[in-house]
């Protein structure tokens, strides 16, 4: 149920961001979603693409560090106070997130929400018994698609 | 300086410089007094404030005819050194003056405390005492990790281990792995900080597989600046297998060796030749007989530059009514145990929270709603302020929000000298006002 | 030559510093005789003196000097802690320190004996740039193992002037004191006294409030220029004297009143000037690096110190001043690749040995020193590695400031840590120059 993330360092410079997508362009490679961590100085971004491992390679031949991470994507209905609820079920099973980021997919009628948990297992148990509804690789891009 | 003759180390177990320690009884109050006496007409003579306090109460410096005379003088109060910024209380020509010290008044002005010679002389002499007291000898090496300064504490014991002969080893405080680094390398047998420091040495040095017993030459810890418990000197004893002793003084009164503990470590020592110990009813002021807890109150007999006439020290204690069994005349004093008034001591430094407030308060988008949390981890004080910012603070990026906190922190720094973790909230977040509040949390242990 | 004197001409000690040449060069021969056979209790004297068959009894003249070997840093770093000390330990009153090209100091040490002459050498410079006993001088260097604070404080105190050991840093509470306690003269690096007058200037606190007449620099080198900046902006004298742990510390020369360079101690340090490639003496006059013997140190003594400064002693003959001592110049380079940031003596090497303490393999790294206002800043530009990377913000934080913190712990200083992308610094073939220093400190 869980899928990989990959990331990347950025220095905060103009055409950082631009060159790392237009090498995945250049390889065909679709970019599911992009979330941008950043300081004043450096920042992350993470990326979930098809194909991370052709990516990953693709990067790193460019001369990025490329760091792979499971992360766990949940659907979320776009209403006020969907995010919350999700968000309890989660604080309930005493489960940390390290960082999470949201997109949107199905032509906008629902959002995923993307998480990094320090426990992943415990916490896609926790979603699951709550009746949410956990995403996995295929049915993630195949419904991005 | 006259002082070095007492250098020579007879390595006995009494050091000469100890000597005055031991004077008869009846010595030792003639001298007070007629030190008092002289001290009191200086006073009376140059110091305006407290002459006319004297006239208000009808006393001049003739009255003083016995010790117990002192009750009908004025007492001095932080507040007097704050009044009287910088130099209203100076009894000598600034000509004689060699050196300014300051400790960090209730405001952002600090309070300054000027020392002729005689006085510098004086502080050795007492800070000298109190390392001898604690059997350090010339032979030793000792490493001062107080800072130095505008503090006493690190040229306090700087030239009591220069009198005593000891190599001194000036590192100043923190970076602590050069702190590690050095006391091994350089062999250090006494090593000069605050108990807490000291604590956070230990446990850095474990991180590094450094064991103190194994690995290092130590045999004694000069300890002072902050108040401390004889838990924690257990636990600092049984972790390096050195001697903790414990050493106190205040700027006001000249700063480190003021006082000592002994080896029966029945209190603390006061060198009363030099700093005349009165204990007195915070409420009432009527001076207590010994034994009875009270205000520490001390009259410095020999200075000449900012003599303290009875100053309120605010520090809970008791002057001890036993003969101690080390055969010592001069009083001890029981360690202290609380203050009267608000101030925090964190890292060794005197922090008030009004101090805090002005920093905090200075900052545009700060609103006046903060808590001061003090805790101890892994042996260092820590200080955290949560303080309430604006809502259109808050909801901008992250840059920004990392730039306030910086100016909130240089602002707080700025004053108290310091650094404190500052942690924004939202309005509305941290407890409000229902009669007294209580910004200020200590979490660190007290006994 | 100047021949008027800027302010009053005042010599602490005249027997010593007034002394005529040929009683002092005869004098200078007989401690340097003393000093080899003080030194012949280091083993890395005594092997040297063996190699090359001296004994005290050559040492006739001072240009036997020249006969003995040449110490360097790598010397007394080889030796470390220690391995100097000509004198029992229970002697030594005071250790100090200065940053070795790696993590560990190199330490000096002082017995009482040189305490005391230490405290006169700096008296000397000090009542030169118009130090009086009735003055009230501010300490803004810092105190501790740095010898910066602690001989100016002995000088002072050796005077009688009144101290205000304020230490470092804190320009609000700097200017706070010299409002209020009205100190005549300041001791501070250059570069803070710039700082300092960049807020003075700006009104923020009137000119009038001080009563500034004099300031004292030291631990960086600094221009002409400067000085004529800050004696402009603040109308106040501006005064340079030389020194290095190594030998003592500050008080090996210093300016007078007719400011023709700087009178170096020639009772107390014996100077010569060498090509840096061919090691051999050249004359008065010409620039070269200086070397230094110190004559009477007991605790420590050094022979033929290789300071790596640049500089030059003057042939010009007498100063109108009195003092019958040699003069330098200002230090006008390095021989080697030491950095002086705000004081403090940086090698590049000591921030490998600090990336190497956070990551087995360091990484590339390129050291950026510049002076935006007053204060140096220091960059250090670090190529991101596999080893550094994480996902997390918060992990990624915490690998800045470990960097940040190793640093400080190996130089003492902050910096400024800027994580880059891989391959983006510059790589050199052969000897890396991974310092971009663009301060003007040289004239």
């Amino acid at each position: 149920m869980k899928i990989n993330q990959i990331s990347l360092f950025l220095e905060n410079k103009p055409g950082h961001l631009n060159a790392i997508c237009r090498t995945l362009s250049e390889k065909g490679i679709n970019i599911v979603t992009l979330s941008l961590a950043d300081t004043q100085q450096f920042g992350i971004v993470r990326l979930i693409v098809e194909d991370w491992q052709r990516a990953k390679d693709a990067l790193e031949a460019a001369g990025h560090i490329v760091n792979v991470r499971e992360v766990v994507a949940a659907t979320v209905a776009d209403r006020p106070g969907g995010m919350a609820e999700i968000l309890d079920v989660i604080g309930q099973a005493g489960v940390n997130i390290e960082y999470m980021y949201a997109f949107t997919f199905r032509h906008g009628r629902e959002a995923v929400l993307v998480f990094r948990f320090d426990e992943p297992d415990r916490a896609i148990a926790a979603l699951k018994s709550a009746g949410r509804n956990v995403l996995d690789a295929v049915s993630l891009f195949s419904e991005a698609r | 300086m006259a002082l070095t003759e007492y250098a020579h180390d007879l390595d006995t177990p009494v050091h000469p410089v100890s000597a005055p320690d031991y004077m008869p009884a009846e010595q030792l109050r003639a001298l007070q007094l007629h030190r008092l006496q002289g001290l009191v007409r200086r006073v009376y003579d140059h110091v305006p404030l407290t002459r006319r306090r004297m006239e208000e109460r009808g006393v001049r410096p003739e009255h003083i005819k016995t010790l117990k005379d002192i009750s009908l003088l004025p007492f001095m109060l932080k507040t007097d050194l704050r009044d009287e910024y910088p130099f209203g209380l100076f009894a000598s020509p600034m000509n004689d003056i060699v050196r300014f010290h300051c400790s960090s008044g209730t405001t952002g002005k600090p309070i300054v405390i000027g020392n002729t010679q005689n006085d510098i002389l004086v502080w050795q002499n007492g800070c000298m005492r109190a390392l001898a007291m604690c059997g350090v000898r010339s032979s030793d090496v000792m490493q001062v990790a107080y800072g130095y300064g505008l503090f006493t504490g690190g040229l306090g014991l700087h030239y009591g281990g220069e009198g005593l002969g000891c190599a001194v080893l000036p590192i100043s405080g923190g970076n602590t792995d050069r702190q590690l680094m050095l006391m091994k390398d350089m062999g250090v047998t006494v090593i000069a900080c605050t108990p807490s420091y000291f604590l956070h040495l230990i446990d850095e040095g474990m991180k590094k597989g450094i064991d103190f017993k194994r690995d290092m030459r130590l045999k004694h810890g000069v300890f002072g600046a902050e108040p401390w418990t004889e838990e924690m000197r257990a636990k600092i004893e049984s972790l390096t297998g050195i001697a903790a002793h414990d050493i106190y003084g205040l700027t006001e009164i000249c700063g480190p060796g003021v006082a000592n503990d002994c080896a029966h470590r029945h209190g603390l020592h006061v060198f009363e030749d030099h700093f005349y110990p009165e204990i007195v009813d915070p409420e009432t002021l009527e001076p207590l007989p010994d034994g009875e807890p009270g205000e520490l109150v001390f009259t410095t007999l020999t200075r000449t530059g900012t003599p303290m006439l009875r100053y309120r020290t605010r520090d809970i204690s008791r002057i001890s009514a036993e003969p101690c069994p080390c055969g010592r005349t001069i009083r001890a004093i029981e360690r202290i145990s609380a203050r009267t008034d608000d101030m925090l001591i964190i890292r060794g430094v005197n922090v008030f929270p009004s101090q805090i407030e002005a920093g905090l308060l200075s900052v545009e988008a700060v609103l006046p709603h903060y808590v001061i949390i003090v805790d101890k981890v892994g042996g260092l004080d820590t200080l955290e302020i949560k303080v309430e910012v604006t809502r259109e603070t808050l909801s901008d990026d992250i840059k920004s929000l990392e730039a306030l906190r910086a100016r909130v922190a240089h602002a707080v720094q700025r004053i108290i000298n310091i650094s404190a973790k500052i942690t924004l909230v939202e309005p509305h977040t941290l407890p409000r006002s229902e009669g007294k509040l209580r910004r200020v949390t200590d979490l660190r242990q007290k006994s | 030559m100047n021949t008027q004197p800027i302010v009053e001409n005042r010599i602490w000690q005249p027997e010593a510093e007034c002394l005529p040449r040929p009683q002092l060069r005869a004098l200078q021969a007989s401690r340097l005789r003393e000093a080899v056979s003080r030194c012949a209790s280091v083993p890395f004297y005594r092997e040297h003196f063996a190699r090359l068959g001296i004994s005290p009894d050559q040492i006739r003249s001072v240009e036997d000097v020249r006969r003995l070997p040449l110490t360097t840093k790598a010397d007394l770093r080889a030796h470390y802690p220690l391995g100097f000390l000509a004198v029992p330990r229970d002697a030594v009153a005071r250790y100090q320190g200065t940053s070795g090209t790696t993590g560990k100091p190199t330490w000096v040490a002082y017995t009482r004996r040189d305490v005391d002459h230490w405290s006169d050498l700096c008296a000397r410079f000090l009542v030169a740039g118009g130090l009086r006993p009735e003055h009230t001088v501010q300490i803004a260097f810092g105190f501790g193992l740095f010898t910066g604070g602690f001989g100016l404080h002995y000088g002072i105190e050796r005077v009688g002037a009144a101290i205000i050991p304020l230490s470092s840093g804190n320009s609000e509470r700097q200017l706070m004191s010299m409002q209020d306690m009205r100190p005549e003269i300041l001791i501070c690096t250059p570069s803070y006294a710039l700082k300092l007058m960049d807020t003075i200037l700006n009104g923020d606190v009137p000119r009038d409030s001080l009563a500034l007449e004099h300031a004292h620099f030291g631990g960086e080198p600094w221009t002409e220029d400067m000085r004529e900046r800050i004696e402009r902006g603040l109308g106040i004298r501006c005064w340079n004297n030389y020194g290095l742990a190594e030998v003592q510390g500050p008080g090996v020369s210093g300016e007078c009143a007719f400011r023709n360079g700087m009178h170096i101690q020639e009772d107390h340090f014996l100077f010569e000037t060498i090509d840096p490639e061919t090691l051999e003496p050249l004359p008065d006059g010409e620039k070269g690096e200086l070397v230094v013997t110190a004559l009477c140190r007991e605790a420590f003594p050094v022979i033929r110190y290789r300071t790596r400064d640049i500089g030059i002693i003057y042939a010009d003959g007498d100063c109108p001043c009195g003092r019958t001592t040699r003069r330098m110049s200002r230090i006008l380079g390095r021989t080697d690749d030491m950095l002086i940031i705000r004081g403090v003596n940086v090698f590049p090497s000591q921030i490998e040995t600090a990336l190497m303490r956070v990551e087995a393999v360091a990484p590339h790294y390129m050291i950026e020193v510049s002076r935006p206002k007053a204060l140096d800043e220091v960059t250090v530009h670090i190529e991101m590695q596999p080893g550094l990377f994480s996902d997390s913000m918060r992990e990624l934080q915490s690998v800045r400031d470990a960097i940040g913190s190793a640093i400080f712990s190996v130089t003492g200083l902050h910096m400024h840590i800027n994580l880059v992308s891989p391959n983006t610094l510059e790589r050199f073939e052969g000897k890396a120059r991974r310092v971009k220093d663009t301060r003007r400190l040289v004239d």
